[in-house]
């Protein structure tokens, strides 16, 4: 058994079922949670990596994480704002820029 | 690589934790209700925290848990119950006895191998294959490891991120103000 191997698998798996869900998915607090699984799955993959290549990936996963709360505070700002106008998140509804 | 040698203990909860992960995402992006969705994404978080540990990085599987089940998770949590977007009857997949059952069992055997590592001397009988930054570790410590490249060669982007949170704290408040100028 290589662990790198089943890292990588793993993170690859994780990071579809993501994307599966930006994709499908109409709520909007639902796709940003499926942005975080993406996140999560990259993680991985730097950790799988600085088993074998020192701490640096390490680091770079804490900066990810910093990315990411940013991202989720703003965004969801973004979502609480957009709610109070149109009393929905549903992405299907919120076409405003479509010509 | 060349071909190492991983003790069962090992090897099987690294795939124990990734079947759990895998399963909680495939739950995480078929549920209806956001708080159940919510979570299945804590619980994946949570299996990938320990999967983090067995490969070497317990700092990383530490914030894995406190900043990212427990803050970021919350955050969303506050703001699906903000919105009213939660379905109370829904909150529950585990519903009805076999699920319960399954749900019990796990945990005991995980109570139970805690229990047994913390209690019984385990020192050296899962020695697991090093990998190469393993000198590191062992010299620096965990936090030690993360932490001399973090203030050395990424310092300014270290810097740079603590500007970043200060824009999201003052973004986030500002859109997240109502029109009128109330508080809320």
């Amino acid at each position: 058994m290589e662990v790198l191997a089943e890292s990588l698998a793993l993170s690859a798996v994780l990071f579809t079922i993501g994307v599966v869900g930006v994709l499908t998915r109409r709520n909007a607090i639902i796709i940003f949670m499926c942005v975080e699984l993406m996140l999560n799955a990259v993680n991985l993959v730097f950790i799988a990596f600085s088993r074998y290549y020192g701490a640096a990936g390490q680091v770079f996963v804490v900066f990810v994480m910093t990315v990411a709360a940013a991202e989720a505070a703003v965004g969801l700002a973004i979502i609480i704002s957009i709610f109070r106008h149109r009393q929905t998140v549903n992405l299907q509804n919120i076409n405003l820029l479509k010509g | 690589m060349m071909e190492q040698h991983y003790p069962l203990f090992y090897t099987f909860h690294f795939y124990f934790f990734g079947v759990v992960a895998i399963a909680s995402a495939l739950a995480f992006v078929t549920r209806k209700s956001p708080v159940a969705a919510a979570l299945w994404l804590v619980n994946t978080m949570f299996s990938l925290s320990a999967i983090y540990v067995l490969l070497d990085a317990q700092f990383i599987g530490v914030m894995q848990v406190l900043v990212y089940a427990g803050a970021i998770m919350v955050v969303f949590l506050f703001v699906i119950m903000l919105l009213n977007l939660g379905h109370p009857s829904e909150i529950a997949d585990a519903r009805g006895k076999w699920p319960v059952m399954v749900a019990s069992l796990i945990g005991l055997v995980l109570l139970a191998e805690l229990m047994a590592v913390s209690v019984g001397d385990m020192t050296g009988k899962f020695q697991v294959p090093a990998g190469n930054a393993a000198a590191e570790l062992k010299k620096y410590g965990a936090v030690g490891s993360v932490a001399r490249p973090l203030f050395n060669e990424y310092l300014l982007a270290f810097e740079l991120t603590s500007v970043l949170l200060l824009v999201a704290i003052a973004g986030a408040v500002v859109l997240g103000r109502r029109r009128d100028g109330s508080a809320g």
